[in-house]
């Protein structure tokens, strides 16, 4: 294997987790949610994941757990924010700093055990094709579920009903009620999708990236994903773009340090979150880029006049 | 019959209060459910949990300790919270503000004088504060949310804390062990009782009732409930949006900041990798249930304080993990949110009937 085809492996390895997050939370924006808790779902995946993994000894009974997680975390967000109307803001700090602590209390018997790692898939005759055999046709399973999410985002988002109904509902809710869409239950579901693919980014961590449970993994990942939501301007195509940019940025640290470049390693490791800051100062500072797909309602809650 | 919310016609100042008391009841029966569920008998748990830590002088110091920087960094939250700016990074002004104050201990041990002990607190607090600024600025010049980079930072300022106590301030007769030299003399706060209370509790204390006067008292005050509460009526009256985010950033840093200080130069006594169980995260659980009220606060602060005391108390007689003080913490400010609630809305029973019946008459 060349060196550059080993770096674009590890981009993409460093990548995925990023792209799940972020592509979940695109669509809960959308809908004009703002949910803060990605860290949170992310870690609770990620514990589930490997702790069902460890008892089944199957890593797609992790995934699934894994995706269960996350969903169960968001819907405690959405019941707080949708049906009791708490502020967003708040109540996604309180989903993050419960799912550190909690991860924390499920996982405490699981550290430093071994993992289980997702295979790699391996196609006869592609995947040994030089160059770009292990690339295209040899990546582990959520890979390719992450880029398939995305494309199906990007297509139900500009192309049907569906699409049309999430963002109507996230750009003027009142409108929308107005229009008899049923606000609060397209917004409960849009949590929940976000929840299931933060739990999905959780378990890439926690089954694939690093094959063990080690606590507060995700090391702000789920910030950055967020991050890369308000960078991508909401679109998913630029989403991927950010999240292989980021991906890229994070293994650039990695390489340099072991390297032995001569800059201490901690300034490296700060790169990632150095980057997001410059990435989001870059995006804000074109206002029209950022202003056109914000969505309007984004943040507010939704009391129906009865 | 349906179960419904129904907005109040004005805000309920009784559930104001006992919003929070509903919710650290629900937290404890959570917790009870939670013990037992690990297979703990719960009301023994619940009880080392909350009540242990208060019944020897031992533990009480101990609680004290921890609720100085709760309270003195949830203060400055509050009134930030109350803006509506949203400082999420006070973990990271509180590194910043160690590091900033540790200069003089570092760099002019020999220094020993009580003003070198003042300039430690002043660089602290002015540490804390500029760091705070970096995402009130990046707000006010570019318009980028403040959430985000003032979190991004928290990770930037404990890797640079990490890098200095490895690399250039650490200690050369210190084993090589990651940590700088120990504070002695005037660059230690002065301590009493069993040698853990120190002058930093009476600044806490202090710093929250002055917030609390300031807040309630002055045209400060009023501004910074109006901005956050209704930024087109301020913005009416001449107050400025911009200007209260960079004032919100420079308290809250500021005491974060100095909160740090006092850490390093109380308990622990010298710069090492971990300064803060997560104090600037706990802080804001603790500016939510002390009603943003900096007096409120101050029992939020003691609260939050026994959390860690108890938590460490399970670990050690019931061999629970210590993370159940994070689920406490997270669960708390979880039900606070849920009750708050009942502040704006009362739940209401309405029959599918009058439902109907709204639904023609609005058709």
């Amino acid at each position: 294997m060349s060196p550059i085809e080993a770096i674009l492996l590890t981009i993409i390895t460093a990548s995925t987790p990023l792209l799940l997050a972020a592509i979940g939370e695109l669509v809960v924006e959308r809908s004009g949610v703002l949910n803060l808790g990605i860290e949170g779902m992310m870690l609770m995946g990620a514990v589930c994941g490997f702790v069902a993994t460890h008892v089944t000894g199957s890593p797609w009974v992790g995934v699934i757990a894994a995706i269960f997680a996350g969903i169960a975390t968001s819907l405690l967000f959405g019941i707080l924010t949708q049906t009791l109307m708490t502020n967003q803001v708040a109540t996604g700090l309180a989903i993050t700093l419960l799912g550190l602590g909690l991860s924390g209390l499920i996982g405490s018997g699981f550290v430093g055990l071994p993992g289980i790692k997702l295979a790699n898939i391996s196609i006869p005759w592609l995947t040994e094709l030089p160059y770009i055999g292990r690339l295209v046709f040899g990546q582990d399973p959520l890979v390719y579920i992450s880029i398939v999410l995305t494309v199906g985002v990007a297509y139900v988002l500009n192309y049907t009903r569906i699409g049309l109904i999430i963002k109507a509902v996230g750009q003027n809710h009142d409108s929308a009620h107005a229009l008899g869409y049923p606000v609060v239950t397209v917004r409960y579901a849009c949590i929940a999708f976000g929840g299931a693919t933060s739990g999905l980014a959780g378990a890439y961590l926690s089954l694939v990236y690093t094959p063990q449970w080690i606590e507060n993994m995700t090391a702000g990942r789920g910030w950055i994903a967020l991050a890369l939501v308000v960078f991508s301007t909401w679109l998913p195509g630029r989403l991927a773009m950010g999240a292989y940019l980021f991906g890229g940025v994070w293994i650039l640290g990695l390489y340099a340090q072991g390297m032995g470049v001569g800059i201490p390693s901690q300034l490296l490791s700060s790169l990632p979150y150095v980057a997001t800051i410059l990435a989001l100062i870059i995006i804000s500072t074109n206002r029209r880029l950022s202003v056109i797909n914000t969505p309007a309602s984004l943040g507010q809650g939704f009391v129906p006049d009865r | 019959m349906q179960l419904l919310l129904e907005k109040r016609a004005q805000a309920s100042g009784v559930m104001n209060l006992f919003s929070p008391l509903l919710a650290i009841l629900l937290t404890v029966i959570m917790g009870g459910i939670m013990f037992s569920a690990m297979g703990k008998p719960p009301l023994t748990a619940l009880y080392i949990y909350f009540i242990d830590p208060l019944t020897s002088w031992w533990s009480v110091e101990e609680v004290l300790v921890k609720a100085g920087p709760l309270v003195l960094i949830g203060a400055g939250l509050a009134v930030c919270f109350k803006a509506n700016v949203w400082n999420i990074g006070a973990e990271g002004q509180l590194t910043a503000g160690a590091l900033m104050g540790a200069i003089i201990p570092v760099m002019w041990g020999d220094w020993q004088s009580p003003l070198g002990l003042l300039a430690m607190l002043v660089l602290g607090a002015l540490g804390g504060a500029l760091f705070g600024l970096i995402p009130a600025w990046l707000k006010t010049r570019f318009g980028v949310n403040e959430i985000l980079t003032s979190l991004m930072l928290v990770y930037i300022a404990q890797l640079l804390l990490d890098w200095v106590v490895r690399g250039p301030w650490k200690d050369p007769h210190g084993y090589n062990f990651p940590k700088s030299v120990s504070f002695e003399g005037w660059h230690q706060l002065p301590m009493w009782g069993d040698g853990r209370m120190h002058l930093g509790l009476v600044v806490s204390l202090v710093a929250a009732l002055i917030l609390f006067w300031v807040m309630r008292h002055t045209l400060k005050g009023f501004e910074i409930s109006v901005v956050g509460s209704a930024p087109r009526a301020g913005a009416f009256a001449g107050f400025s949006q911009k200007k209260m985010v960079w004032f919100c950033f420079a308290l809250s840093g500021g005491l974060a900041g100095l909160a740090g200080l006092i850490e390093v130069a109380g308990p622990i006594g010298q710069l090492q990798p971990h300064i803060s169980p997560n104090y600037g995260f706990t802080a804001i659980i603790v500016a939510f249930l002390g009603r943003l009220n900096p007096m409120g606060v101050i029992f939020a602060g003691l609260l939050l304080a026994i959390s860690y005391i108890g938590g460490e108390g399970v670990q050690i007689e019931l061999g629970i993990s210590d993370k159940t003080t994070q689920v406490f913490q997270g669960m708390l400010l979880f039900f606070i949110l849920m009750c708050d609630t009942l502040i704006l809305y009362r739940f209401k029973w309405v029959s599918a009937k009058t439902t109907e019946y709204n639904k023609v008459s609005a058709s």
